[in-house]
């Protein structure tokens, strides 16, 4: 094994980007449930 | 391992991240370098010491079992134009008439260069290049979709494609003879070729070679390796005795890997998506607040109206009752003085007749 | 809606000069469709593996999502920034950006090699790493956000009340979503050529690239609204209600003024970004003189004349400007794809667009009028359904 985890920028960035964009698409999932958490109690006016 | 940790390393572990975190190895550092697969292969083209003969691209048309061309590999007539890569032809020889020392022609093999950090890898949308540990840039056409953002991105416009294959076109390039690499052979061009214009090595060894030659013969070559830094550099190294751009290797592809180009861009990405909601939702916040507070002021704005004309309006009813009760009593009081002053002169008609 | 169907049937029968033309493009169209999916992309195209993204990328991909920005920035200034009294520019706005990126990804499907592939990005491989992946991603989201907005619309001309009703409801979350993808990805097309700094001239070149286009995208939005309100109500003014012809006459005004500031804007950070690379000396080269056509005449220019029509409430001089912005727009995105890449090569290498290649562009938007058409004449765009007045947000 090489002592260290990547090799190229390229692999590196695959990796970070793919958890970056795991972690985008459930915060978008959770804004909805987030918003609906924070207008469901509002008064229609 | 309390539950929860476990929880949270199960999910990275769906990120694909379970070996970053469980190896506590890498020295902690906010700058992030990486140097390439140590130890990886690449090839030196010393452009001084290649007559042009094809046999490289002879070699790479069998090993590749390629289609056979029109013109038989050694018909010198073919360098007459400039050549490139396309369907079924993964390496050319171009000539570079009058560009020498002497005033003759250079000739210089041209494939791809099998980058460090490969721009076509980095833009590809379903991850179809690869850099293998060995140094060769793998492409993978089971995946690839066709949209040709490698070819675009190719600081050479090395990679190929088939506009005439209808149904299943492919990029077409050089696999720096990937297979023959693993089985422990040379490639192909590597092999063939007569005039060791083509050296096979260990990259690191390569650019020592590069210098060395360099060192013994300044008369003989320009003091640059093409490929060495080029785009962070490349597995395919270059010699040369006249500059690189007179025999058409580009001296304005810059040191910058590939990826850096976009990183900045694609890091703005998450950060839009974390940001923009908050925003927006406060621009509509405030404007939804204006509205309530502009409908508020109205309608107390009518309220005061409607108070003020009603208690103009009871005043008046006031008055009014007063006045009538004034009248009611002036009335009664008539009313009863009369009765009083009829009685009276009853009274008095009475007592007459009496 | 049933006077919808009639008043849609022009009197003379279908042999209008627009039909015949149409139905020639489509014959056309369907001809050269059959070529590029039995012969592939070399029947029909001029791309060679030095120019990869020809006229097919850099217009109907390019330029076809800029001018499709329409929807995300009305319905932003409606709802979000407190514009309401456009609110009935919201609805053909949306269907045009609607339209506008499916026809984007119809034409997609005829620029890629291998179209079936086209979900591969999200089924089968992930390429995290390109910018490409993003734009797939935003597209396939913010046409789904589309549809959504979208498909209240049809909902209402079918009479399903329940559903239409959920996504009235929905209205500020989908508006918020739809800015947030098309902030990334009109900025990400521009971020796609950000890989290619030795072929994009220095003066089209700029790591401001994604910045430029994001803010030029918004300007394409507000001038195509306009634009189209205007040729719409040549068209369909028969199809329009008092609210649409109403909000129609005030959003000149403001959409114009609103254009002229974004133009401005997306002018000087054009200005800043030849600064901050050094790039003055290539203003006095044949290609300078080309920018300066561009950012003087296709940006300066329709920013002063939106100005000059909001101060003279002049109504034509704003939907001329309209139009000129659109053509603009247009040019920047060519010249970005085709004109300034590849500057570098001799003339002979170079790209010019096949004529077939051209036509089917034609081919597809003229499909996407007649969708439009189709629309229009029977759903509730122009007009508000009675059922369904539109409730405020």
């Amino acid at each position: 094994m090489h002592d260290s985890l990547f090799h190229t920028l390229q692999d590196f960035m695959t990796t970070s980007e793919g958890i970056t964009y795991s972690i985008v698409i459930l915060s978008l999932v959770s804004f909805v449930f987030f918003w609906r958490f924070l207008t469901d109690r509002d008064t229609h006016d | 391992m309390d539950r929860s940790r476990r929880k949270l390393l199960k999910l990275f572990a769906a990120a694909g991240a379970t070996t970053a975190l469980a190896q506590p190895a890498q020295a902690a550092s906010a700058n992030k370098h990486f140097d390439g697969y140590p130890g990886s292969y690449g090839v030196l083209h010393d452009t001084t010491r290649c007559v042009g003969c094809r046999s490289c691209e002879a070699a790479c048309n069998e090993v590749n079992n390629l289609p056979k061309p029109d013109k038989p590999f050694d018909d010198k007539s073919v360098f007459e134009e400039k050549r490139r890569t396309k369907t079924g032809v993964f390496t050319v020889v171009n000539r570079y008439d009058g560009v020498g020392k002497d005033g003759g022609p250079v000739y210089r093999k041209l494939q791809c260069n099998h980058c460090l950090e490969p721009a076509c890898g980095n833009v590809c949308f379903v991850h179809a290049f690869t850099k293998s540990p060995e140094g060769a840039v793998v492409y993978d056409p089971s995946v690839c979709v066709g949209c040709r953002y490698c070819l675009l991105a190719c600081p050479w416009s090395l990679p190929g494609y088939e506009y005439d294959n209808a149904f299943s076109p492919v990029v077409v390039r050089c696999t720096m003879c990937y297979p023959r690499i693993k089985e422990g052979k040379l490639p192909g061009c590597v092999e063939a070729c007569p005039m060791e214009a083509l050296t096979f090595g260990k990259r690191d060894d390569l650019i020592k070679i590069a210098r060395d030659r360099i060192e013994k013969h300044p008369d003989r070559y320009i003091d640059h390796i093409y490929g060495e830094k080029e785009i962070s550099g490349t597995s395919w190294l270059y010699l040369s005795g006249v500059p690189f751009d007179k025999i058409g290797l580009s001296t304005h592809v810059g040191v910058t890997p590939p990826p850096k180009l976009t990183a900045g861009a694609l890091g703005a990405v998450p950060m839009v998506v974390g940001l923009w909601p908050a925003l927006l939702t406060g621009v509509w916040a405030i404007n939804k607040r204006k509205e309530k507070v502009a409908a508020q002021e109205q309608a107390e704005a009518v309220k005061t109206a409607i108070d003020q004309t009603t208690t103009k309006a009871n005043a008046d009813l006031d008055d009014y009752k007063k006045k009538a009760e004034l009248q009611k009593e002036k009335a009664i009081d008539q009313a009863v003085k009369k009765a009083l002053a009829e009685a009276e002169k009853a009274r008095e008609q009475a007592e007459e007749k009496a | 809606m049933s006077n919808g169907t009639t008043a849609a049937l022009p009197a003379r029968g279908w042999l209008t000069p627009f039909n015949v033309i149409a139905g020639a493009i489509i014959v056309m169209g369907l001809v050269l469709t059959f070529m590029r999916f039995t012969q592939g992309l070399g029947a029909v195209t001029n791309l060679d593996s030095y120019t990869p993204w020809g006229f097919w990328i850099g217009f109907d991909l390019l330029a076809g999502v800029a001018l499709a920005a329409g929807g995300y920035t009305t319905s932003a200034g409606v709802y979000l920034f407190g514009m309401k009294k456009y609110h009935a520019a919201v609805r053909p706005a949306i269907l045009t950006g609607f339209l506008g990126y499916s026809l984007v990804v119809v034409a997609l499907l005829y620029d890629v090699g291998r179209p079936l592939r086209l979900p591969y990005p999200f089924l089968v491989q992930q390429g995290t790493t390109s910018v490409m992946f993003e734009v797939a991603a935003c597209v396939a989201l913010y046409l789904t956000v589309l549809f959504l907005e979208f498909s209240s619309a049809p909902l209402e001309w079918l009479g399903i009340k329940k559903v239409a009703r959920i996504i009235s409801k929905l209205t500020i979350l989908l508006t918020i979503f739809g800015v947030v993808l098309s902030t990334l990805h009109q900025s990400s097309l521009g971020a796609m050529y950000l890989m290619a700094p030795s072929k994009l001239h220095p003066l089209w070149y700029s790591s401001f690239m994604p910045v430029f286009f994001f803010v030029s995208s918004i300007a394409a939005g507000i001038s195509m609204v306009l634009f189209e309100a205007s040729i719409s109500h040549k068209f369909f003014h028969h199809k329009m209600d008092k609210h649409y012809e109403e909000a129609s006459a005030q959003l000149v005004f403001g959409f114009g003024k609103a254009g002229s500031v974004v133009l401005a804007a997306y002018f000087a950070i054009k200005v800043i970004g030849v600064s901050l690379d050094h790039n003055w000396k290539y203003l006095a080269t044949g290609y300078g003189a080309w920018f300066l056509v561009e950012i003087l005449g296709f940006v300066l220019l329709p920013c002063f004349l939106y100005a000059l029509g909001v101060r003279d409430k002049n109504k034509k001089l704003i939907q001329y400007t309209a139009g000129w912005t659109v053509l603009g727009i247009i040019v920047n995105r060519l010249n970005v794809s085709l004109v300034a890449f590849n500057y570098h090569l001799p003339n002979d290498l170079r790209y010019v667009p096949h004529w077939m290649e051209i036509g089917i562009s034609v081919f597809l938007i003229t499909v996407a009028v007649l969708v439009f058409r189709f629309i229009v004449t029977r759903m509730p765009i122009f007009f508000e359904h009675p059922d369904f007045p539109q409730d405020d947000h």
